[in-house]
């Protein structure tokens, strides 16, 4: 089974890299579009930018099974211009305003730098410093005379660093399924027909899965996504029991989040597929959080549904840290799900 | 002459956290080396310069002082493969989570640098209340994304952890660093230096890197006492207008350096400094020090039987934070007029350092 060496790593670094922020996720899909040319038998760019591609199976009646990873991150969007190249900015999608104090910036097509700054500590005062600072209090600083204007979106301008074990980026949610599914599409099973849907808007309300799974009407549906690991100590020594998922025990299976309760037979037949083949797999701890599933499962009259994530720490912040270990356990495990998949798969109950 | 910008960067890079400026003293001592006739470093680390006039001796000298220490986090302990922390020089902790940063690890058979992310841990795993506000800096987590096992061979408690942001140029001539204070200053001493190797002056000139500006003024009190200049020069950055910083404390960012007046300065040295920047339309703004100006001219003022002092300060936006801004024309006219009124320096000139005209 092909497994991600150097190449999807490299793939990765330039995802990550790239800017694409909720609704303008234009960077992100050239580089999918240039990725899966030539490897799909048919491929389309719909009406809210998501890229749809299909990859047909080669036994007649096979399942359609839809596997989606959304293109887009979590940034910001230039709204009021205060002159000489200081911006007011909104966040687009869920954002802690905690994490963006003191924060270097890409701007815009051009990835122009730009600073997120602070009063100086000498000027607050200690009441001052146990407030949050907010938002309307921040500005994005891309120096005197910079061309950025307002509408322009803005990222953290994190490197992507392959650092020993651990991957560190931002928009690690969810290049990992971006990726995931561009190796899928290019060493798809034969046993079923794939229909990859690179969503748009994910962050900003699952809007681009809604209309795939419509445009797909699939059999089955597959989201690939990022889930946060908040496995750190608790303080005071005690034990941590919400941890959402821990880092290095491989991909996070769920059960249900807040939008969605996955399918019961395609948690059954990924753990199970998880023993046999004796891929390292968790349950994510059901809650809250969501992936383009909640929109999926309700798509047309229900499509059985399943989310399938890579545990990351800091989820939505500048640097997000995954093991490269969980990323391709997460990749072999929807792999080899997939290649065991059969029209019984959802013939027996739920 | 080897151009600024590099050099620049390359201190922008270094670490040199206050009691450990030795990676960045290099840097300036290699810079340094071809600019002065004497280099040495004093007995707490500080960087000694010596640049001799041409007046007979005994001569009067100047020193030139800019720290060279920068602020930053030391390690107090590791947690599960995590790191707590505690701040060297003042740091405010709203700007931390989320901030890539690097720990200087001493606690493997050999000094190892590591990449790391600064966590501020869920509500759910703090104490109640501290979830909503700022989440105070003993809670947060510092994450090499190692194993926790290696986490604790490699890592002492009392290991420096610095800011990981790497310089970068934007518009208008404006560089973003995270130890433009005050590497920013030492940048206009060295330029100052640069532009003495074609002038000639009278006076012998000390150019200084000090240490421990941020925890205590420590290389400004022994500096000044073991070189005994005649005239204290000190170089530091200074609060630039810009979101979160517009009251008179304030100064525009790239409109030249500062000439600072207050109980810290000696009026005839600042008239002395302000007439040449006059005289030569270099570009500069005023500031008022009330009290203490927080540089290393409030220790330098009363070392010894007292030095006449002055300060120049460079406008810097966001100070203490790691995208600090400087306007890098504001560093090269800080460095030109410091070597204009070098060179303007006669052997007779402390007769004129009078109080009362």
């Amino acid at each position: 089974m092909p497994t991600l060496g150097n190449t999807q790593l490299k793939l990765l670094e330039k995802l990550c890299n790239a800017m694409a922020v909720s609704g303008d996720e234009g960077e992100v899909r050239t580089i999918v579009l240039d990725e899966i040319k030539g490897v799909v038998d048919d491929v389309k760019v719909d009406a809210l930018g998501n890229v749809l591609a299909v990859k047909k199976g080669r036994s007649a009646g096979c399942l359609r099974v839809m596997l989606s990873a959304h293109m887009d991150e979590v940034g910001f969007m230039l709204v009021a211009e205060d002159g000489d190249g200081i911006f007011r900015f909104e966040m687009v999608g869920g954002m802690d305003v905690r994490q963006l104090v003191g924060k270097p910036v890409w701007v815009g097509k051009g990835h122009l730098p730009g600073v997120i700054g602070a009063r100086p500590i000498h000027l607050t005062t200690p009441e001052e410093r146990k407030k949050t600072i907010p938002l309307d209090a921040l500005r994005i600083d891309i120096g005197p005379g910079a061309k950025a204007k307002l509408g322009d979106r803005a990222v953290f301008a994190t490197r992507f660093q392959h650092n020993g074990p651990s991957l560190v980026a931002k928009a690690l949610d969810n290049r990992l399924g971006v990726t995931t599914l561009i190796e899928m599409l290019k060493n798809a099973p034969t046993n079923i027909e794939l229909l990859a849907a690179f969503t748009v808007q994910e962050e900003n309300g699952l809007r681009g899965a809604k209309v795939a799974a419509h445009a797909f009407d699939p059999d089955l549906a597959i989201a690939m996504d990022s889930t946060p690991a908040n496995d750190l100590p608790a303080w005071g020594g005690e034990e941590n029991v919400a941890y959402n998922t821990i880092l290095g025990l491989g991909p996070a299976i769920y059960v249900a989040d807040s939008s969605t309760f996955s399918d019961p037979r395609l948690v059954r037949h990924f753990l199970a597929v998880s023993e046999a083949e004796k891929i390292p797999c968790q349950l994510r701890q059901p809650g809250g959080g969501g992936t383009d599933a909640g929109a999926i499962h309700k798509g047309r009259a229900g499509i059985p549904s399943l989310s399938v994530s890579v545990p990351h720490r800091y989820s939505h912040t500048a640097a997000s840290i995954a093991r490269l270990d969980d990323w391709r356990h997460t990749y072999n495990l929807v792999h080899a799900a997939l290649s065991r998949i059969t029209p019984n798969l959802l013939a027996g109950e739920r | 002459m080897p151009e600024l910008l590099p050099f620049l960067k390359d201190l922008l890079s270094a670490p040199g956290l206050s009691g450990y400026e030795n990676p960045v003293a290099s840097i300036i001592e290699a810079r340094w080396k071809p600019l002065v006739h004497e280099l040495s470093r004093s007995n707490v680390g500080s960087l000694h310069g010596l640049r001799q006039g041409r007046a007979p001796a005994p001569r009067p000298s100047i020193m030139i002082a800019t720290h060279m220490d920068a602020i930053g986090l030391m390690v107090t302990g590791v947690i599960d493969g995590f790191l707590r922390v505690t701040s060297v020089g003042g740091v405010d902790a709203r700007v931390l989570p989320g901030q890539l940063v690097t720990v200087y690890a001493t606690g493997g058979t050999e000094p190892k640098s590591l990449s790391a992310v600064i966590a501020q841990p869920p509500a759910r795993l703090l104490p109640p209340g501290l979830g909503d506000g700022p989440v105070p800096m003993e809670y947060l987590l510092v994450d090499t994304g190692l194993p926790a096992r290696k986490v604790t061979d490699l890592v002492r408690t009392g290991d420096i952890v610095s800011y990981a942001s790497t310089p970068v140029e934007l518009a208008g001539e404006v560089i973003c660093g995270h130890t433009l204070d005050n590497r920013s200053s030492v940048a206009a001493l060295t330029i100052c230096l640069e532009e003495l190797q074609t002038r000639q002056h009278a006076w012998d000139v000390w150019a200084v890197a000090t240490v421990q500006e941020e925890t205590g003024l420590t290389g400004g009190y022994t500096s000044a006492y073991q070189l005994h200049p005649s005239l204290a020069i000190v170089v530091d950055v200074t609060f630039a207008k810009g979101p979160g910083a517009s009251d008179w404390q304030t100064s525009p960012m790239g409109k030249g350096p500062t000439l600072c007046m207050g109980p810290n300065i000696h009026p005839a040295l600042y008239e002395g400094i302000k007439q040449v920047a006059d005289r030569l339309e270099i570009p500069y703004g005023l500031e008022y020090a009330p009290r203490h100006t927080g540089t290393d001219a409030f220790a330098a003022q009363v070392v010894a039987e007292g030095i006449p002092s002055m300060v120049l300060g460079i406008p810097l936006r966001y100070m203490h934070t790691p995208v600090e801004l400087v306007a890098i024309k504001d560093i090269q006219r800080a460095g030109r007029l410091m070597a204009e009124f070098i060179a303007g320096l006669a052997p007779d000139y402390m007769d004129k350092i009078v109080w009362d005209k």
